[in-house]
């Protein structure tokens, strides 16, 4: 590594420490319905919006009411989009004429979409319409990241609210997200995205004539627009079928900082918007801390790992499925970013990290994308963990558990552990069925442990609600669509719903004042058990997993054994 | 919202993208004389000799179907193909046996498509294409003042690798006497 590459990632980690309170007092303020910044241009916009549909603002939900808003909105997002999929040949803006999409892609595409996810099961530049792009995916892109934070913020009123089981609306929770949030960030970073050369027009594919004479054909789009809440939402799906690694999609190192700065953008500054509504700054700062930590830690062993000799590959460096003008260092910046956010945008091609960079990727995900996480999803997943810890630590001093004065009792631990488990069992049982059956294995692009870890990684990304891929696997097969759908589904709602029905129980307790008793969760005591608890849970359950895939192929390669 | 966010939202930002950044909007297409040979972002396949070469690519410079290999570290099938990539080179280039070859001119990109290569990978070309374009040593030199001058450093001195844009190199390649 040269000094610029340490630069370049102490100025990210630095930035995202200072932009963490900016934006996240700001997301406060919209969040609790006060009067911001931008209240004079979307003020107006947003009352419309609730009279359209005829929602009444100060109408508040419990959180049965809020939950079956949440899956009626998503519900109704899925079959929008996979109805402009499987129709899009008929629609409008098809100026090259694609096919409309087959069913299990399409219905993969949709709840990859609606989830959150943004797996890619299809090619944007052979098989999307522009039509596809921006009023399926786009869209989707903010709304699907909106949820997310509606369901946080569901949870955050039932941290704070006393004896009451109102968590609030879920209609103008979405609205005020994707308005006064999503939408403004995104404006400004597509301007910024289209001025270092991404690409923004609905012209046709251009031919040209390559200077030794061959014809080549640039595709063209709006991609410049879907790009930039592609990364703000933690959503990740490409316009191009090779993501954030096409020059038309991530022209140039600069473009590359700002899109994996705006990857962790929103989720950090969410942990000062918790620390915000629960009055208590150092309440964010610590879980802020926690996944600091875990960040850090793993962007080092990546960088050490791409940067790590091996007897095989003598005196070269790892530069398969890495491009140019990113180098190493951004390579891995992005990979940890990326997979730690639940985004699954790629500016390399995972498939051919080193091992363990490889693995990292992976762990990140199975940790249960909450080391910043998806945009809301993050947050309330590191809550679940919490909860845990301090259960955890309440059994260790015989004291009832208490998180923010509420007294967690036997059904926050049983759902909280549903959270975790319903994305676990995805990973592992998916894993073994795709392992067991001709129609899992027929998809592999790499053979031995590696062929493991391409299996593995797609239902982790999928249970994860990243997106990212090891892409040798084949994944556009009927089993593949379906199996991942699934595991998405599972991997989105599995939480969700166990989460808003903590919100709901917790929003009914008192709040115990704080005695010398209280286990204190703003120290970091708290923080290390927290990552504790976070690498146990992952660790122990995957770890087995683990050894077979990218550990494995790891000590191969230290040898020198190829597949 | 569909409206808001997957219309109104994507026309405006077309509008503005079209009015600050027109060449930049529509895939920074480069015309001569009327024809347009390309984009400056969209790496073209180059294996003649008279031309520097651009990264391998998975995909053979497809712009229909951008990819990698995706091959893992410990596959056999990436070994082989580096190790012959590496022997092709070095005959192709008149390079003895021992010359340690750049990285990215053996590796496949992430895309399939990367324009750019290292100053390196543009220098150990020289050689080989002045023979081809049966050039002087003057010119030869030209040549070498020709990679030095194209050589990007990092984006506003501290993002990024340094590198070189093949397409734009063998542009001025061909405005040489």
């Amino acid at each position: 590594m040269e000094i610029n590459d340490y630069i370049q990632i102490f100025l990210f980690l630095f930035l995202l420490i200072a932009l963490t309170p900016v934006l996240g007092s700001f997301m406060a303020k919209v969040l609790n319905g006060e009067r911001n910044i931008l209240s004079p241009i979307f003020g107006k916009p947003e009352s419309f919006i609730y009279k359209v549909i005829g929602v009444d603002v100060n109408q508040s939900m419990n959180w049965r009411k809020y939950a079956v808003s949440l899956l009626v909105f998503n519900l109704a997002g899925f079959l929008f989009l996979l109805l402009v999929l499987v129709t899009q040949k008929w629609l409008p803006l098809n100026p090259q004429h694609m096919g409309n999409m087959n069913w299990h892609t399409a219905l993969n595409t949709s709840v990859s979409f609606v989830t959150n996810t943004n797996w890619q099961s299809y090619a944007g530049e052979t098989g999307l319409s522009y039509f596809s792009q921006m009023t399926g995916l786009t869209v989707q892109n903010f709304l699907s990241a909106a949820t997310g934070i509606a369901v946080l913020i569901a949870l955050i009123r039932g941290i704070i609210g006393k004896t009451t089981d109102k968590l609030g609306n879920f209609w103008v929770d979405i609205t005020r997200s994707t308005l006064y949030i999503l939408l403004p960030l995104s404006i400004v970073l597509a301007v910024l995205l289209a001025g270092q050369g991404v690409i923004q027009n609905f012209d046709n594919y251009t031919e040209v004539t390559t200077l030794q004479g061959d014809t080549q054909i640039i595709p063209q789009g709006p991609a410049a627009s879907q790009i930039a809440t592609k990364q703000l939402g933690t959503n990740g799906g490409g316009f191009f079928n090779t993501n954030s690694a096409h020059p038309f999609e991530n022209p140039t190192p600069f473009s590359n900082f700002l899109q994996v700065l705006s990857i962790l953008l929103i989720p950090a500054a969410l942990t000062y918007t918790y620390g915000k509504m629960v009055k208590s700054q150092k309440q964010g700062w610590a879980v802020f801390s926690a996944m600091f930590v875990l960040f850090a830690i793993g962007l080092f062993v990546s960088l050490y790992s791409e940067f790590h000799q091996s007897e095989l590959w003598h005196n070269i460096s790892y530069m398969e499925g890495k491009e140019t003008r990113f180098g190493i260092t951004n390579s891995v910046l992005w990979s940890t970013t990326t997979t730690v956010a639940s985004n699954g945008s790629v500016n390399a091609m995972h498939d051919s990290l080193t091992p363990l960079s490889g693995m990292i990727a992976m762990i990140n995900m199975m940790l249960g994308e909450v080391i910043y996480g998806g945009a809301g999803a993050g947050l309330y997943g590191i809550v679940i963990f919490i909860i845990l810890t301090v259960f955890i630590a309440g059994l260790m001093v015989g004291r009832t558990p208490e998180y923010l004065g509420k007294k967690i009792e036997a059904f926050e631990v049983r759902m909280a552990l549903i959270a975790i488990l319903s994305p676990s069992v995805v990973i592992l049982l998916f894993s073994a069925i795709a392992c067991t059956i001709p129609s899992g294995l027929s998809s592999l692009n790499n053979g031995g442990p590696h062929g493991l870890s391409e299996i593995l990684y797609a239902f982790t990304s999928a249970a994860g609600n990243n997106g990212s891929a090891f892409g040798g696997l084949n994944a556009s097969t009927v089993f593949y669509n379906l199996m991942i759908a699934l595991g998405m589904l599972i991997g989105r709602f599995g939480v969700i719903i166990p989460v808003l029905a903590i919100a709901g129980s917790l929003a009914q307790k008192k709040i115990t004042p704080i005695s010398q008793g209280t286990f204190k969760t703003d120290n970091a005591l708290f923080v290390g058990l927290l990552i504790s608890v976070i690498i146990i849970v992952g660790g122990l359950t995957f770890f087995p997993a683990l050894s077979l895939g990218p550990i494995v192929d790891h000590i191969l390669m230290q040898n020198g054994i190829l597949f | 919202m569909t409206i808001l966010l997957g219309i109104i939202y994507p026309l405006f930002i077309t509008g503005i993208a079209q009015v600050a950044f027109p060449s930049k909007a529509n895939g920074s297409l480069v015309d001569i004389n009327g024809t347009l040979r390309g984009s400056e972002l969209i790496g073209q396949k180059t294996d003649t000799a008279i031309y520097f070469s651009t990264r391998p690519s998975a995909t053979d410079y497809n712009t229909l179907a951008s990819g990698g290999s995706n091959l893992g570290l410990t596959s056999q099938k990436l070994y082989d193909l580096i190790q012959t990539r590496k022997t092709d080179f070095i005959a192709k280039n008149y390079l003895s046996d021992d010359t340690n070859i750049p990285s990215d001119i053996l590796f496949a990109s992430a895309s399939g498509l990367d324009p750019h290569i290292s100053p390196e990978a543009a220098r150990i070309q020289i050689n080989r294409i002045a023979r081809a374009r049966g050039f002087s040593e003057e010119q030869k030199q030209q040549l070498t003042v020709l990679v030095n001058r194209l050589t990007e450093m990092p984006q506003l001195g501290l993002f990024g690798c340094r590198r070189i844009n093949v397409f734009m190199l063998n542009l001025e390649l061909d405005k040489l006497k």
